[in-house]
């Protein structure tokens, strides 16, 4: 079981997995970083997107791949809506009652998408499903590879944006000093919507990489947003490198947890890290002081 | 200003007016519906949504494509000419909502149910169903306590686990036997509800004393959508045999990853492999079903019944799978009852099951005898996928192959 033929590609398939959960936990942390609200819808809107990378393939044929900027400019679109017009009226300000409007929101997405589209679980068969690339080592199915390839560069394209660009140098004034933004004449609502449009869009990708090796069903965004979460905190809550690496140590994490211990069992490892670092570095690996 | 509103609201008098013409008619037609014969009403359960949809829409089909053909023909002539009338009902892979569909089927009448295909949901319901008194007859849940807990309304047609295991595990030493004894070591993956666990259990109770050494057992959950550690602790471990149990999605999964991963023991002998003897898999992913092995449920190919209805079947484009004719002749199974009984009383159709000999059926069975509720001489055979198509086997009465084992190299 130790031989380094089975270890080796056991982190190897947990670290394409990692890559989704961070670029997932992507979209969290920059969500929590701006507008310092914890968004439970995450998982919801991560179902609602691998929909529509599903029937996009079942009823159009499109490639999930293809789909991308689709999907992508959708769920940035829903996003933008949903704080605009619906978080950032229905909570009059109050952080609390954001946890329960985006709560409340993940609760009515699920349940609209079990009413129209039941319980089954639905997948799509791609003609590259099962071709592997042969790492010499190790066999990693197509999808994952690609998964991980198109992970980091979105991370990287994410880190380029909030870096480089008038609108990243505008979100992260407004996360540092909300009232000092607003002062500078800083659309906040506008910015904040963008955030969470811009992690939604996170949410978009995710779902064109993640649904080739995966399956979507109504209940498929909980376990989800459990590990977004731990990665998120495991990293540093509004930490970009932070969720990154938080996801890959995830990923690994529950591979080789699922190698030693079974399936089941083996998710026991993400949530042993989970409560650890808030135990002992409640702040993650790298994250600010609060 | 008032004249507006005087028009909306409807005045009490009017209220209760019109309320005693609808109650009146109401309770006035069913007078007119007395002449036509009355239908008997039979519950037909199946989890057609979850993770166990593909399963429970087979069934309903089988059921479906039976009580057309019964009624179609006159329905059951010793009452009237009676039609059969179905009362879907949907368990969503879940046994609660097993239980409160039994509940519904109660209130809305039924006088029989035929389902739920799931071992885990069909000990539920056959337990609710005992409440009220509703002969329930299991068209697949082959767990042993289906039959084992003294419920008189229980009837099951098919073979149950112990019956099944005894003949795979019979089967594959007189195979190995057969073949120079090439298979020592074995590894079983089941999935994790009442069906792969007990059948677990019992293959571990059963296997070393027939000379096998059982290296690991790996439970999964339904669904599993990554096989790939599973495959990986294979490789590790390199058995001669595995043997998996589990539902239709992950039988498949697991066997595409062990093609991908080029993993290929001596031979997959599945007992009650939710893929392994199923066209759908076979037509769709051929490479990896070739020469997979399994003991499950499968009609008797030389009837020409079973022929005449698998042609049906693929005409409608569908797969004629063990949920479709199990389903199908379970309803005949309760057609023939009703026959004898003559009445859509419970106890009448009850006591009518429990001395059923029923043997105008297409399943290589015999005609059927309940002891407790099981159907004594139901029994599985052996198929292998050769050549894209499904052979029987074993037994040798049943056979249209001979077995290749070990699997050749890839």
């Amino acid at each position: 079981m130790l031989e380094f033929s089975i270890l080796l590609p056991a982190i190897l398939n947990g670290l394409t997995t990692g890559a989704i959960y961070a670029l997932i936990a992507l979209g969290l942390t920059l969500i929590y970083g701006v507008l310092h609200i914890i968004n439970f819808a995450h998982g919801s809107l991560l179902m609602l997107a691998l929909y529509g990378v599903f029937f996009l393939n079942t009823t159009l044929g499109v490639d999930p791949y293809l789909a991308l900027p689709v999907l992508a400019l959708a769920l940035f679109g829903i996003g933008y809506g949903l704080q605009r017009f619906v978080i950032g009226h229905a909570s009059h300000g109050k952080d609390e009652n954001i946890l329960l409007v985006t709560l409340g929101l993940s609760v009515i997405i699920e349940n609209l998408a079990l009413y129209f589209w039941r319980a089954d679980t639905r997948t799509i068969d791609t003609p590259y499903s099962f071709d592997v690339v042969d790492f010499g080592v190790a066999f990693i199915p197509v999808p994952k590879v690609v998964a991980f390839g198109g992970a980091l560069l979105v991370a990287g394209l994410l880190w380029l944006l909030m870096a480089r660009t008038d609108l990243g140098r505008a979100i992260r004034a407004l996360a540092k000093e909300r009232q000092g933004a607003k002062l500078v004449g800083i659309n906040v609502e506008h910015i904040f919507a963008m955030s969470f449009g811009i992690g939604c869009a996170c949410l978009g990708i995710a779902a064109c990489l993640l649904l080739p090796s995966f399956y979507v069903s109504p209940q498929v965004g909980h376990a989800f947003v459990l590990v977004a979460f731990t990665v998120v905190v495991l990293g540093g809550m509004g930490s970009f490198v932070g969720a990154l690496l938080g996801g890959l140590i995830i990923g690994v994490t529950e591979s080789l947890g699922g190698l030693f211990f079974g399936e089941s069992l083996g998710q026991l490892g993400i949530f042993l890290i989970f409560i650890i670092v808030l135990l002992f570095r409640p702040t993650g690996l790298l994250g600010q002081k609060a | 200003m008032t004249d507006k509103t005087s028009d909306l609201r409807v005045s009490r008098r009017g209220f209760m007016a019109g309320t005693a013409v609808a109650a009146a008619g109401i309770g006035g037609f069913p007078a007119i519906l007395k002449a036509q014969p009355k239908t008997i009403k039979v519950g037909i359960l199946h989890p057609v949504t979850g993770p166990l949809a593909p399963s429970g829409q087979q069934c309903r089909l089988g059921a479906k494509l039976a009580i057309d053909t019964i009624n179609a023909n006159g329905g059951i002539a010793s009452m009237g000419g009676a039609k059969i009338e179905p009362i879907y009902a949907d368990a969503q892979s879940k046994p609660d909502v097993g239980v409160a569909e039994v509940e519904k089927l109660n209130e809305a009448g039924a006088t029989a149910i035929i389902g739920p295909f799931a071992s885990g949901i069909a000990l539920a319901t056959t337990q609710a169903a005992a409440k009220h008194g509703i002969p329930h007859i299991v068209d697949v849940g082959v767990v042993d306590q289906v039959v084992t807990r003294g419920l008189t309304n229980t009837f099951r047609f098919g073979p149950g686990l112990s019956k099944i295991v005894d003949s795979a595990i019979a089967n594959l030493v007189s195979l190995n036997n057969g073949a120079g004894k090439p298979a020592k070591t074995v590894m079983i993956v089941h999935e994790e509800s009442a069906f792969g666990s007990g059948m677990a259990k019992t293959l571990n109770e059963r296997l070393p004393a027939m000379g096998f050494e059982v290296l690991e057992t790996i439970p999964h959950a339904n669904p599993t959508r990554d096989f790939n550690n599973i495959a990986l602790k294979i490789k590790g471990r390199n058995p001669d045999l595995l043997i998996p149990s589990n539902y239709y999605n992950e039988f498949v999964l697991l066997a595409r990853t062990l093609q991908q991963q080029k993993i290929r023991p001596k031979a997959i002998y599945a007992i009650l492999g939710g893929a392994a003897s199923q066209y759908r898999f076979v037509q769709e992913f051929p490479a990896a079903a070739e020469f997979i092995m399994d003991c499950n449920h499968w009609f008797d190919p030389r009837n020409p019944v079973a022929l005449e209805l698998k042609k049906k079947v693929e005409a409608e484009k569908a797969f004629f799978s063990y949920e479709v004719f199990l389903n199908h002749e379970c309803v005949r199974l309760l057609a023939d009852a009703l026959e004898r009984a003559a009445s859509a009383d419970r106890g009448a159709i009850t006591q009518a099951l429990a001395a059923s000999g029923w043997s105008n059926h297409f399943m290589p069975y015999g005609p059927t005898k309940f002891v407790n509720g099981q159907n004594e001489g139901a029994a599985p055979v052996n198929t292998q996928v050769i050549g894209k198509d499904i052979k029987v086997i074993f037994p040798k009465d049943f056979a249209n192959a001979k077995p290749v084992f070990p699997a050749p190299k890839a």
